[in-house]
């Protein structure tokens, strides 16, 4: 029975290593500045171990262009990097094929480097599959500013509308306050509280007049909820 | 009664749909069949591709923000009139409401005469204003119209 499972897991095995194929995985899509330099990098995923025969090729399509020109290959243990084409002196090999890594380093970047970078790798004896490509888009500028007046913009207004309406609830719930200490001095006289004699002290230090504004601030209150 | 209450609404939430899909499409301008503006503004020069931050146009920025303001400021008051409808008094006017709508048509207002008055010096010749330009300048006086009617509107029974 156990023989019989080890089998048909061996076979299965194989046969999957035979039906699926390496797969290559990069970036999808690269944002570098001017001048700066950017690491593409390549990896690959394969049923079968690293082989020390393992390849890695990078090609260059420019924007524009139909076909692209080969800028790096590694085979053999032996890395070739471009030294006739664009990236002349500007590429580097970064990687590290033993774990499966393939990326490259391009130095001060020009906006002529624009375009599609292809990495194909392949794991002897799994050499099917398909390359995957990285998209280079170089900008002119340091996006110091960016999103930062769009932000700062939202941000006061949001702030200036929760502060107002702070403000406003924090006025009325003042203004019936000092309705409620009013009403309670007329009380306090009963009663002989702690919370009255606190009142007491507090109205001590109001001036008539004051009192008056807070009447008046009351009826308007009630006039303005009767409105609406 | 009724069918003024759902007219109502249905014209709030098309202020809504129309607001957000101005706001979020990438559709300003186009060129072919490409289109850019209000998030991000790639063009072809040389035989590359020339991408450009919204940091290079503070006023680009400026419409983003007065763009989402709206937005904001659309659902805020949807939002407020729900509550009001339940909790006012009768008789009143949807006074919050109104000044939420109000505000959310006059950044609209505002984002799109930036816009307006700042791109010529911006786009080339050959490109054309897109489906979330004209929503945008749809959007003020529906927002407007809206806001009046909830200033007008009482609440009975």
């Amino acid at each position: 029975m156990l023989s019989v499972l080890a089998l048909t897991s061996v076979v299965l095995l194989s046969l999957a290593s035979q039906i699926t194929a390496i797969v290559v995985y990069t970036s999808w899509e690269k944002h570098a500045l001017v001048g700066s330099d950017v690491r593409l990098s390549c990896s690959f995923f394969s049923w079968h171990w690293t082989s020390p025969d393992v390849t890695f090729s990078w090609q260059y399509r420019p924007d524009g262009a139909k076909e692209g020109i080969s800028i790096f290959h590694y085979g053999g243990g032996v890395a070739y990097v471009d030294n006739k084409g664009p990236f002349r002196d500007r590429l580097e090999f970064v990687g590290n094929p033993s774990r499966r890594d393939g990326s490259i380093l391009i130095k001060e970047l020009d906006f002529s480097d624009n375009g599609t970078f292809t990495c194909d790798a392949k794991n002897p004896p799994d050499i099917v599959g398909h390359s995957s490509s990285v998209r280079l888009l170089v900008f002119e500028k340091v996006p110091v500013q960016a999103g930062v007046v769009t932000g700062a913009i939202i941000g006061v207004v949001l702030g200036l509308l929760i502060l107002i309406v702070a403000i406003y609830y924090l006025m009325r719930f003042l203004v019936a306050r000092r309705v409620f200490s009013l009403s309670m001095s007329k009380h306090g006289k009963k009663g002989k509280g702690k919370e009255g004699t606190q009142q007491k002290q507090a109205l001590a230090v109001a001036d008539p007049v004051k009192l008056k504004a807070a009447a008046s601030e009351k009826k308007k209150q009630e006039s303005r909820r009767e409105k609406k | 009664m009724l069918a003024i209450l759902v007219a109502t609404i249905v014209l709030h939430l098309t202020d809504l749909t129309i607001l957000f899909i101005s706001t979020c499409a990438n559709a300003w301008r186009t060129h072919g069949e490409s289109s850019y503006d209000l998030w991000y503004d790639c063009t072809q020069s040389n035989g590359g591709y020339r991408c450009l931050w919204t940091s290079d146009a503070d006023w680009l920025q400026a419409v983003q923000a007065l763009m989402v303001l709206a937005t904001i400021f659309c659902l805020l008051s949807f939002i407020i009139f729900l509550c009001q409808l339940f909790t006012l008094v009768k008789g009143g006017r949807f006074f919050f409401t109104a000044v939420f709508q109000v505000l959310a048509s006059l950044f609209v207002m505002s984002g799109a005469i930036i816009y307006t008055v700042m791109s010529p010096e911006w786009k080339k010749e050959s490109d054309v204003y897109g489906y979330a330009f004209v929503l945008a300048w749809l959007a003020f006086p529906l927002t407007l119209i809206s806001g009046i009617i909830y200033i007008v509107l009482r609440k009975k029974k």
